[in-house]
């Protein structure tokens, strides 16, 4: 049973019939140095299974030891989030079966979670400028990763159809943390928005707190999206589904809106919605079920005997507390005053996920507004064309100030300085590498000038006409031609300067 | 030396502490007592069958590094040299490790367990690794893939379980010492049926990194010996604080060594446990317990008799917290990553490798605890069976925490019978889960528990045990009241009981 979409109701019709509510859990992969419950390295793209131990491969007799670091940064997050840290917290088994999990039971917190009841509030950009909403957080809990599963032959990749399957260990035991939300209501027809907007506000706590790299295209941030679909504001919760495989910010946003639209189609045509595990497909745009609830494994949770329970200690949270980094709100209120911004000019970067990088460049000596433009302008053009966020491109705020440095010292134009940021993104190197191996500088020998300036306007004598006759405007073209001829190495305005002279 | 050694058979016939002290002062070799050992176990193990496996060579080899420390002028241990049978549920680098499993069939851990690890520092032997039933499941022995234990005073009986193979070691003069674990009485029901000494140190008290879970709640690893002094030598050794176990207890060991060399009762109060006498206790066992009380009196002890009205709930709440972890515990034999694997030929799903691999890997025992324990922990039941279990253990910690109110130590028949002739219970579990009717509270409690050997029954002429229980890390108390009973015995019937065994 395939659903097109083409059958599904509008965008605009769903959430003109229905109330959606959503609810997100996050995963995050913390930054430790050693895994969640032994010593191993959490080093990401190591070859396979180099990276175990007797515990994490959960051999016979092999016990778990919990990861002081991974419970700082729970804390730490919990804190963030505005959350209570709790003074007593266990860990509990989740047992069920599947070849990825060495033990056949994960380590993960249940009903005892260490943060309970934060919030994050969040902001959107509507017509009549932004709006706060509050996203209340359930808890945050800490658990372990499992291994990855590759499944090798077979058209799909999946286990399905498959000739055989690997396990790849070097993941299992990865401290995760999951940050669950309670039902997110009020946001409408905005409801997708709001959930790329949260998780975006998470990215950047969890940046900022310097906890997790937080890079969804690796699988350190997997979003799982609820939702649920009610026929007004007023009207109590409802079945929801829960899309698993969220994994850019992008399909947040997607996934939630083709959830509300297939859902309204269900409901219009007097269908239930079943309360289930549906997969995103990037590519398609839409969800696919997986498991049911009435097939949904029982996970026969029980509080995990081999681990002591977790008490921190109340001194040791307040410092943690005292020592938190400045929240992105309350920095977000101090640069919009620092750099004299707009509301929506800094809106703007925030969506584009640039506050952090023209924050670095800043500090890195690049005046604010070149740093905004090239962050926003070219930087942003190839991230989109590739499809990646900003910070993913093999780019630092040290590289752009250095480019930045060399614009304004002469030593570059915009458009050469174009070509070595692109020589950047290419892997040529730094900037100056970039700069003398393409051979990249504005000519600025007058004399070398002159002789293109002269020869540009002997190939366009009409032009060189029109000029001398007063019709300054025509030096454009000719401008243009020494700055071809000249590989864009020229400063136009000083080209500009020589064209006149010639034909006073 | 003053035991006189002469023969091969001479040295199995030693204490571990006379061993030690002889290979120390250089009176006998490390050599010459493990291959003395090695050949009473190719002299009667075919009738016995306490090992699973000998390492005849890799003890040979730890004799000879011993003496080679020696003969280089090193000061020995008092243990170094010293042979020990070490049951098949703790991990041994290099040796196969299969918990009496034909599940775990050819496994070869790659690391030591704590325990073994501290036993090779300390220069003691290993000379190979124990029958026992499957994951330590069972009081018989019974329950073990490859083949029942038999008892040395009577090989048509059982030798107890799980760790019959370590108890029938010792008394079969096979090792002067054997570790043995204990999750509801695998080490105390052994000693006492093969009139030995088996302790069960306070839970934490001994690491249990290594030791294949069968409740982690619940095991603990201790030692079996023909002597308490020797019992106390070990637990010395192997004893202590281990970073790799969470639930290992962070403060110094109770000076057991001392306590067993004082064995004096004088000004102790002495409480006997109400709760265990009466229906089901075989005369003799009584009569014997009767008279070992009595001697406490001679002693200068105290005795009052002591209420511990939960106690007759231990044995079901154990019925549901053992078989609850042990499902979950017993999850990773799967097939996936070592041991058994079955229906691995193409045709079959990772899935129904495991249903089939488990399904021919498990014993029938095994099976019915999984089969217990996963229906315990359902949703919809779990608070029915595991959390009223749970709330049993609170009792029965309570209980003991009123007895240790108004004395040092409590005592009673270690078990209700002696040893049952092998096949009388073995298609009966609630008959055998019986035996163990003394020893599960303290388990359940996680206090420290011992047997030593108090006589043989009147009516068959068969060890009995006597279980003595101290408060957690007061474990040191039941070395000084088994030795002083030891002693006492020992002057009355001018040996140890065990020599009344009859030759193999």
């Amino acid at each position: 049973m395939t659903v097109t979409t083409d059958r599904l109701p509008s965008y605009d019709e769903a959430v003109a019939a229905f109330d959606p509510v959503i609810g997100l859990e996050v995963h995050v992969e913390l930054g430790t140095a050693s895994k969640m419950f032994c010593g191993c390295s959490t080093t990401f793209g190591a070859p396979p299974n180099s990276q175990v131990c007797p515990t994490c491969l959960g051999l016979p007799g092999s016990l778990p030891v919990l990861n002081g670091a991974a419970v700082e940064s729970t804390v730490r997050v919990g804190l963030a989030l505005n959350a209570t840290i709790v003074p007593w917290c266990r860990f509990a088994r989740k047992n069920y079966f599947y070849p990825d999990m060495p033990k056949n039971f994960q380590t993960s917190q249940y009903d005892e979670p260490i943060c309970v009841d934060g919030w994050l509030d969040v902001e959107l950009v509507t017509e009549d400028g932004a709006r706060t909403v509050r996203v209340e957080i359930e808890r945050v809990h800490m658990e372990e990763d499992t291994g990855k599963s590759l499944h090798v032959g077979g058209a799909t990749g999946r286990i399905h159809g498959a000739d055989h399957s690997l396990v790849d260990y070097n993941r299992a035991g990865i401290p995760l943390i999951e940050i669950v939300t309670r039902p997110v209501e009020g946001a409408g027809a905005q409801a997708p928005e709001l959930a790329r907007a949260y998780v975006t506000a998470l990215r950047e706590i969890m940046r900022g707190l310097g906890v997790s790299d937080v890079r969804m295209e690796q699988g350190s941030l997997r979003c799982d999206a609820n939702v649920s679909l009610r026929p007004g504001p007023e009207a109590p919760l409802v079945t929801r589904s829960e899309t698993k495989n969220v994994n850019s910010l992008r399909s947040v946003e997607r996934a939630v809106r083709h959830e509300i639209r297939r859902q309204a189609g269900r409901l219009t045509a007097g269908e239930r919605v079943v309360q289930e595990t549906r997969h995103w497909h990037e590519d398609t745009g839409i969800t696919t079920p997986g498991r049911s609830k009435e097939q949904a494994e029982d996970y026969r949770y029980f509080p995990e005997p081999d681990l002591v329970p977790v008490a921190p200690d109340r001194d040791w949270v307040e410092r943690l507390r005292a020592e938190l980094p400045e929240t992105p709100d309350a920095r977000r209120i101090r640069l919009l005053d620092e750099w004299s911004l707009s509301e929506f000019d800094l809106q703007s970067m925030v969506n584009a996920g640039a506050v952090d990088l023209v924050a670095q460049t800043v500090e890195a000596g690049a005046p604010v507004d070149a740093a905004r433009k090239w962050w926003l302008g070219e930087i942003a053009r190839v991230a989109n064309e590739r499809g990646v966020a900003l910070d993913e491109l093999p780019i630092t705020p040290a590289q752009v100030a250095a480019v930045v440095a060399l614009v304004e010292a002469g030593e570059l134009n915009d458009t050469l300085a174009r070509q070595v940021i692109e020589g950047v993104l290419a892997g040529e190197g730094e900037p100056a590498e970039v700069v003398a191996e393409r051979g990249l500088a504005v000519l600025s020998d007058d004399t070398a000038l002159l002789a293109a300036v002269d020869a540009a306007l002997a190939e366009q004598p009409d032009v060189a006409e029109k000029i001398r006759s007063g019709k300054v405007a025509a030096a454009g073209a000719i401008v243009g031609a020494v700055m071809k001829a000249t590989r864009g190495q020229a400063d136009a305005a000083r080209v500009r300067e020589l064209v006149l002279s010639r034909c006073a | 030396m003053s035991a006189g050694v002469s023969t091969a058979s001479d040295l199995t016939r030693l204490t571990a502490a006379q061993t030690g002290a002889a290979i120390a002062a250089g009176e006998i070799s490390a050599v010459e007592t493990t291959r003395a050992h090695l050949e009473r176990i190719a002299a009667v193990d075919a009738r016995v069958h306490a090992f699973l496996h000998v390492d005849a060579e890799g003890a040979l080899a730890a004799a000879a590094a011993v003496d080679a420390r020696r003969a280089a002028g090193e000061q020995l241990g008092p243990l170094a040299g010293v042979p020990i049978a070490v049951k098949d549920v703790i991990a041994t680098s290099g040796l196969p490790t299969t918990c009496g499993s034909r599940i775990l069939e050819g496994w070869v851990p790659p690391y030591d367990a704590t325990v073994v690890r501290r036993l090779r520092e300390a220069g003691v032997v290993v000379l190979g690794k124990t029958n026992m039933d499957e994951f330590a499941m069972g009081s018989s022995t019974e329950h073990s893939a490859y083949g029942p234990t038999h008892n040395p005073w009577d090989l048509d009986r059982i030798p107890g379980g799980s760790g019959g193979g370590s108890a029938a070691s010792v008394a079969a003069f096979e090792a002067p010492l054997a570790i043995g674990t204990d999750t509801g009485g695998s080490i105390r029901q052994p000693a006492a049926v093969t009139g030995t000494v088996g302790v069960k140190p306070t839970y934490g008290g001994v690491s249990r990194y290594g030791l294949v879970a069968l409740a982690s709640s619940l095991d603990q690893a201790g030692p079996c010996a023909r002597t308490v002094l020797d019992a106390a030598l070990l637990h010395e050794i192997i004893a202590g604080h281990d970073p790799l176990d969470s639930t290992s207890i962070d403060s110094p060991t109770p000076p057991v060594v001392e306590a067993a060399r004082a064995a004096d009762v004088r000004g102790m109060r002495i409480g006997v446990v109400r709760q265990f006498a009466g229906e089901g206790y075989q005369p003799g066992v009584q009569q014997r317990f009767t008279e070992a009380v009595a001697l406490f009196e001679d002693l200068g002890a105290t005795v009052v008799e002591v209420d511990c009205p939960n106690f007759d709930y231990a044995l079901p709440a154990y019925y549901l917290i053992l078989p609850s972890e042990c499902s979950s515990n017993l999850a990773r034999f799967d097939g996936m990553r070592y041991g058994l694997r079955v229906g691995d030929d193409a045709t079959h799903s990772a899935e129904e490798v495991m249903a089939l691999t488990r399904a021919a890997g498990f014993g029938a025992e095994a099976k019915r605890r999984i089969i217990l324990g996963t229906y315990a922990l359902s949703s919809g039941y779990y608070d029915a069976y595991y959390g009223q279990a749970q709330k049993v253990r609170t009792l029965i910690v309570r209980d003991f925490d009123a007895a240790f109110a108004q004395v040092d130590v409590l005592v009673s028949p270690t078990t209700p019978t002696t040893a049952f002739p092998l096949g009388e219970r073995v298609d009966d579990p609630m008959a055998m889960y019986l035996a163990d009717l003394c020893t599960i509270p303290s388990n359940l409690a996680g206090n420290a528990s011992m047997s030593v050997p108090c006589g043989l029954s009147p009516d068959d002429g068969l060890p009995v045990g006597l279980q003595m229980i101290a408060p957690p890390m007061a474990d040191d108390r039941l070395y000084r009241v088994g030795g002083a009973v030891e002693a006492a015995l020992r002057d009355r019937w001018g040996h140890l009981l065990i020599e009344e065994a009859p030759p193999l």
